[in-house]
Formats: C-alpha cells, sequence, structure tokens
C-alpha cells in the first residue's frame, strides 16, 4: 500500500480497512519459511518453483497474495516448511514437490500425507498442524503470527491487527500502563526474571527529562535462538511493544541492540523502523497523539558481554562494552547516566498482547508465579530442533518427549541444559520439574533466555562443564579479577580432568573457586558463571570421580580416553570410511574388514559419522 | 598495506557524527576491507574527536573486529552448545587441518579466514558451517564443508 503519514487513530483504522479490503477474495495463501535454517535448507528455491508454477499455470491468485515468505515456522529440523492457510503444514519440500502441491493443495484442498510429519514412534505421518505433536502441544502467542506474516511488509502485520494496541496505549495513563502490565505479571525474558511492570515504575517515578527504552537482541547465550526468529519473523511486535513501553515510562528515544551475528534480523528491524516511521507510528507526534518516539538499530560487536544491561548500554554508547558494579541500576542510571529500560525481544513482544487482551486473559495462561507463554528453541540431541512456544509451567518431560520427539536416534535421555553459559544441567531424575523462572532457579539452573539443550547418554557432563568455562573464559570481560583469575583456573582443572590427569580434591577447588566467583564477580555474568560447574557436579559426580579414579570417560567424548575400532562382524567393506577419512589412516581391501592405525588416528569421528552398517565403534 | 582512502571517508560521511556511530563505523570497515585498517581508526579519531586509544580499545574488545587483513572470504565454524554436543570440535579440526591454519588464522594466500563463533542460532544445522556470513552449510560431514570450500576462490 502506498504509505503516507497517518495523523491520527482514524486514519489509521482506514488504512487498515484499505488493506483488509484489497485482500478481499480468497485467494489461497502459501507460506513458505524464510527462516535461517529453511533458507540454508533451500526454502528460497521452492518459493521459486511456487512464483513460476503459478505464472506457468496463470492461476486465479496474485502472485504477492498467494506467496509470502514467512518468518520462522518453528520446525527447523524438518525444513523446509511450507504451510496452507490455519491447518496444513508440509515439511522437507523440495522444488520438485511443488506441482503436486498446487495441483492438489492449492486447487483441490486436499492435504498430501506423505509430506507430512512420520511420528518416528508409529510412523503414522500428519500434515496439519493439529495431527502434529511438535506444533498441537504448543500454545503459540508470539509465535502464531510468525508463520502468517511477511516480516519485511508492514501492511501484513496491520492487517493481522498490529500496532491496534497504540490507540488504546494513548488513552490510558502512563501509570494506568503500568499498573496493567504490573498485574499481568510478565517477567523479564532474558534470563532473570525480573517483573517488568516494576522496572518501568522505577524508571518513571524518577524526575528527569530524558529516559530510554532499550531492547536487548544481543541473544548471545549459545543454543538459544527465540530472539534471532522474533526479530526476524514478526519485527513491529518488538517495536509496538517498545512504543507502549516508552509511552508508559515516558521515554521519547530508544534503542535495539542487535547482535551482528544476525543479519537478516538486523535487516528486518531496520525495515520495520523505516517502515513505521514513514506511516507515523514511529516519531513525532505518534498518530496524532502528541507522543513522540523513536527508535534506532545498533548492531553489537559480538562479545557475549553485551547482554548484560550495563555493558549493553556502554556498547550503545560508541564505548567498549564492559560492564559496572551491579548497585548501581540501571533503571535509575542507565543509558547516557539517564533512567532506562531494558527489556528483551520476547519480553517487548509480550506487552501489545497484554494490552490488546488484558490481564485476565494473559493470567490464563502459565502459572501464578509466571504467567504467560515462554518461547524456546529445542536443539541438540532430540528428534524435532526448533522453536516452540508453550504456556509456563510446563514439565522438561512434555517439552523433551512429546514435542521434541525424544531423544535423537532412540538413545537415553541424560540431562537438559538451560540458560546459557549462566544456566545449569539437570537430569533424568528431575524431568517432570515445571518450566518456570522459580523451579529452574531452584534446581541450579535458570530460565536464561530460552535455550533448551538436550543431552543423550554419549555427552560427557565434565567436558560440557568444560565447553562452557571455555566459553566464559573467551568472554569474560577482564574487569574484575574473580571472573578473570578464576574462570581460567577452573579452565585448567576441568582440562586436567577430562586429559586423564585430574586428581582427587579437584573437585573440591573447583567446589571453592565456583563460590569465590558468585560472591566476589562485578557482573551476572560473573556470578553466574559457576553454575555449569555447580549443576554438573551436584547432579553427575560420579562422572568427575570416573575421570579422575578410573580414567574413564562414561559418555565416550573425550579424546583421552578413547579409541575408535572396526567391529569385523559389523564391517562390510564398503570403503566408505577409508575414503573420507582425512588422516587416511584407514586401511582395508574392497569387501574385506578395515582397520584403523592408532598412531595416526585423531579420533574426529568423521569415519563413525558416514559408516552406514554402524560397525566403527568408541570403547 | 595501503587502504583506498576515498571508502573510508565515504563509510564515514553515511554516519552521524556522534560516538554512538563509532561501533557501526568499524564494523562496516571490517565488511569494506575484510579488516580494521589503521588509517580508517586515525580518520576517526581525527574527525569525532575521540582519542584514537580509545577506538583501538573498541578495535581489540569486539570479537567482530579485526585489526589484521583477514582473508578474502571466512569460514565460521559454529562452536555453539548444539553443534559442541554435534561435534563441532571435531569440523574445526579437519578444517584446520586441510587449511593447515588455527582457529582465527589467516591462509597465506588470504583466501580463507578460519573463525570459531559462539552460535549463529541455526542449532537445526548443527553442526553448522557459516561461509561469507551467508552461506550455511550442515557440517555433519567435514569432508562435504571441505568439497564446499573449493568454490571459494
Amino acid at each position: 500500500m502506498e504509505s503516507r503519514k497517518l495523523n491520527s487513530v482514524d486514519e489509521f483504522n482506514e488504512y487498515r480497512a484499505k488493506i483488509l479490503n484489497s485482500h478481499k477474495g480468497d485467494y489461497p495463501v502459501i507460506y513458505v519459511c524464510g527462516g535461517t535454517p529453511c533458507l540454508a535448507k533451500g526454502s528460497r528455491a521452492v518459493a521459486e518453483a511456487f512464483r513460476k508454477e503459478i505464472e506457468a499455470q496463470g492461476l486465479e491468485c496474485r502472485v504477492e497474495l498467494s506467496l509470502k515468505i514467512t518468518g520462522c515456522q518453528g520446525f527447523c529440523s524438518k525444513g523446509p516448511v511450507v504451510s496452507f492457510g490455519d491447518d496444513i503444514v508440509y515439511m522437507e519440500v523440495k522444488p520438485k514437490h511443488v506441482p503436486e502441491i498446487i495441483e492438489k493443495t492449492v486447487k483441490r484442498g486436499e492435504i498430501i500425507e506423505a509430506l507430512g510429519y512420520k511420528d518416528p514412534a508409529t510412523g503414522k505421518k500428519a500434515a496439519t498442524f493439529d495431527g502434529i505433536p511438535f506444533y498441537s502441544h504448543q500454545k503459540q502467542l508470539i509465535l502464531g503470527d510468525l508463520r502468517k506474516l511477511d516480516p519485511f511488509e508492514i501492511d501484513d502485520y496491520i492487517a493481522r491487527g498490529g500496532y491496534a494496541s497504540l490507540d488504546r496505549a494513548f488513552s490510558m495513563d502512563p501509570d494506568a500502563i503500568i499498573d496493567t502490565i504490573e498485574a499481568s505479571g510478565l517477567r523479564g525474558r532474558g534470563g532473570g526474571g525480573f517483573p517488568a511492570g516494576r522496572k518501568w515504575r522505577s524508571c518513571r517515578n524518577i524526575e528527569t527529562e530524558t529516559r530510554y527504552v532499550l531492547c536487548n537482541g544481543d541473544e548471545g547465550d549459545p543454543g538459544a535462538f527465540m530472539d534471532r526468529s522474533i526479530m526476524e519473523g514478526n519485527p513491529h511486535a518488538v517495536i509496538e511493544g517498545m512504543i507502549i513501553g516508552a509511552r508508559a515510562v515516558g521515554a521519547h528515544k530508544g534503542y535495539a541492540y542487535i547482535r551482528d551475528e544476525y543479519p537478516l534480523a538486523v535487516e528486518a528491524m531496520k525495515k520495520a523502523v523505516v517502515d513505521a516511521t514513514a506511516l507515523g507510528i514511529l516519531g513525532k507526534n505518534i498518530l496524532g497523539s502528541g507522543f513522540d518516539f523513536e527508535v534506532k538499530i545498533t548492531r553489537g560487536g559480538g562479545a557475549f558481554v553485551c547482554g548484560e544491561s550495563s555493558a549493553l548500554m556502554r556498547s550503545v554508547e560508541g564505548k567498549v562494552g564492559e560492564p559496572r558494579a551491579k548497585y548501581i541500576r540501571s533503571v535509575e542510571k542507565g543509558l547516557y547516566e539517564q533512567p532506562t529500560v531494558l527489556n528483551n525481544v520476547e519480553t517487548w513482544a509480550n506487552v501489545p498482547l497484554i494490552i490488546n487482551n488484558g490481564v485476565q486473559w494473559y493470567r490464563q495462561t502459565g502459572t501464578d508465579g509466571s504467567p504467560g507463554t515462554k518461547v524456546f528453541s529445542l536443539a541438540g540431541k532430540v528428534e524435532n530442533t526448533g522453536l516452540v512456544e508453550v504456556p509456563m509451567g510446563i514439565t522438561i518431560r512434555e517439552l523433551v518427549e512429546d514435542i521434541g520427539g525424544g531423544v535423537l536416534g532412540g538413545k537415553r535421555f541424560k540431562a537438559v541444559q538451560t540458560g546459557g553459559p549462566s544456566g545449569g544441567c539437570i537430569p533424568q531424575s528431575k524431568m517432570d520439574l515445571p518450566i518456570d523462572f522459580d523451579s529452574l532457579t531452584d534446581a541450579g539452573s535458570m530460565m536464561g533466555s530460552g535455550g533448551i539443550i538436550v543431552m543423550d547418554e554419549e555427552t560427557c557432563m565434565v567436558d560440557v562443564a568444560k565447553y562452557f568455562i571455555s566459553f566464559l573464559v573467551e568472554e569474560s570481560c577482564g574487569k574484575c579479577a574473580p571472573c578473570r583469575d578464576g574462570l581460567p583456573r577452573m579452565l585448567r582443572i576441568l582440562t586436567d580432568i577430562t586429559e586423564g590427569k585430574g586428581k582427587e580434591g579437584d573437585i573440591e577447588v573447583l567446589e571453592e573457586l565456583c563460590d569465590v566467583l558468585s560472591y566476589g564477580a562485578l557482573c551476572g555474568l560473573g556470578t553466574s558463571a559457576p553454575n555449569p560447574v555447580l549443576s554438573t557436579i551436584r547432579y553427575f559426580r560420579d562422572e568427575y570421580e570416573a575421570h579422575i579414579r578410573d580414567k574413564r570417560c562414561p559418555g565416550h567424548v573425550c579424546k583421552s580416553f578413547i579409541t575408535y575400532r572396526i567391529d569385523a562382524d559389523a564391517c562390510t567393506g564398503c570403503t566408505l570410511c577409508a575414503k573420507q577419512c582425512p588422516q587416511k589412516c584407514i586401511s582395508g581391501e574392497k569387501k574385506q574388514t578395515h582397520v584403523i592405525d592408532q598412531d595416526k588416528c585423531i579420533k574426529c569421528n568423521v569415519c563413525r559419522e558416514v559408516c552406514k552398517f554402524d560397525a566403527v565403534r568408541v570403547e | 598495506m595501503a587502504v583506498d582512502t576515498k571508502k573510508v571517508d565515504e563509510i564515514i560521511a553515511g554516519y552521524e557524527k556522534s560516538e554512538e556511530s563509532l561501533l557501526a563505523i568499524l564494523q562496516d570497515f571490517q565488511r569494506e576491507f575484510n579488516y580494521v585498517p589503521e588509517e580508517g581508526m586515525e580518520k576517526l579519531s581525527e574527525l569525532f574527536g575521540v582519542p584514537a586509544s580509545k577506538i583501538y580499545a573498541m578495535g581489540t574488545f569486539y570479537k567482530a573486529l579485526s585489526l589484521e587483513p583477514t582473508g578474502r572470504h571466512t569460514c565460521k565454524v559454529c562452536t555453539g552448545t548444539a553443534c559442541h554436543l554435534k561435534g563441532a570440535s571435531n569440523v574445526v579440526d579437519v578444517i584446520g587441518r586441510q587449511l593447515k591454519i588455527r582457529p582465527g588464522e589467516t591462509t597465506k594466500d588470504m583466501r580463507f579466514t578460519l573463525q570459531t563463533v559462539n552460535c549463529v542460532g541455526a542449532c537445526a544445522l548443527a553442526p553448522v558451517v557459516v561461509v561469507d556470513d551467508k552461506d550455511y552449510y550442515e557440517g555433519a560431514s567435514p569432508q562435504n564443508i571441505l568439497k564446499n570450500l573449493k568454490n571459494y576462490k
């Protein structure tokens, strides 16, 4: 639609009516997922094939309406995902499937079961959202729109009711907005779970001319991609939330700080700001309300610590992103020493929902202490990797087994890791733990931003602890001594343990170092850094002891303790491993058992990956 | 290495003259030249009235910035948690051996820089390798990636 500045809510409503009008006529809509994994798996080629086929057949539907490249549709491990209307969804779609889909589904509304999801347990196929456990167990308040929207089209968002909450928000007293958010019980989705309403109120209560609202899109936790997907798939929801927040606290400038590793998210958010500004939804005198608010996009510089609030603010100011002591609160002295509200992407996206639908509606979902839904990225050794949204309070078991489809390859479940490098590992015995802010903290982990990594029997928990500590060593900004010097010391000990050089007393020294760090570090990154070590010691002490005492790695991961061997009974002599071995250290004639030269083997696992007969053993 | 100063000026001119723009400008330098050239930092210091030491501090602090020239192509191996569990360290190892460099280093012919990155948020592709920030490869078979790398000249 031609964009012009809208000067009042009435003009906005007229504009929306016009868009809806132009959508008249029931054109079938094909939604092709354009999230990063689906793009990598070839969804652009699929979309192109649809476009060509529609043109070639001269179908009675307009291309711009009939085909949409949307944000993430969630089921990343089965991409490219293509859906139709509210019901039908196909997985692993290739360009060659396009003519059949057009013929049957688009023209006749038939469902092609073969392109659906195959239940690994029953082998049955399903091609509807209701029929696929991955989707049917979810409650999508935030993600539902992702699969229906072209994130680069503001009209799409407006047509689906986007920015409608502004009318209400502008007619409310700022304090009433804060009351609503506070009553809704919305807690920050970025990690700590701090009540958003309380944060806003503290900021508003400070007498000053200038306040800021910030959006934390520096999703640095490895294994987390919720915020990436929301920014890529529904950027306007984030901006709408920020406008309401700004109006509530009295801020006229906002910044969205986005990881530079997410180029598509940066692009989508930038476009969203430009388009919203052109329509008068951002900028001076928003929709004639007299309220001014502008948003600037800042790209992060690839430093994990910049996800910490005070470091993020320094980075926005164009400085080195070092955190400062915790007793100075950013709601009082934040960006440019002014009162600042910082919420993460998902928190902002929740705000319009609450304003539109009210507190009662919002609190129907989730638990008393943690209302609403939470978006998780489910990854690791799990069948169904992807983006899921569930009510708070769902158990780990439901998440991993019902939605995730269980552990990859039917292996035994060992633990889930939540909360990224600041979180911890939760063992099988706690699978019925409800996932909410408080339960996870009690179990020694934390919600974090929502990465859930599933670990199976072939995961070594000492290696996991070492992995996170080495991550943190690299990302520590070096400002305070406990973090700068404590973490490398811990890494040294963990490395020794995994290399067979561990000794009695190591575990106790680790625990002591953890103690010092959690009391003495300057920022949240440092004080939470011990969690991966403490939680693995708490639940998997036996694995540490096996490494130290028996010189054995129960997960068969630590290279000092394992050897690769080819099972003569299973080997068919197909030569595939010998061809793929980067060391060229596998020998054997065709159709004869192959042998690994242990002196040259670097234990890179390539042979085991490529073997089709499961003949390579790790011992 | 001589740098096109016109390009430097062009990039700077595209931004508001405030400290807030520093990081973005440095990132644009990185993108344009594959590193942050000294000439660019000096120019910035002069024009913005910010001490060169501060700009240098940013250059060393932020991982996205490199003060050394990097290769024509960057090969980033994701070492996020999901990728780690699925063998990312082996992927780094195999690619590094083949290119004869370690993570953070550049091949002698300036063709590739090998980097590890803390999660590109594409866990469904784990272990994932990203070339030039746009081509995503599922890294389960490092051999397959080595084959693909041949296409980058």
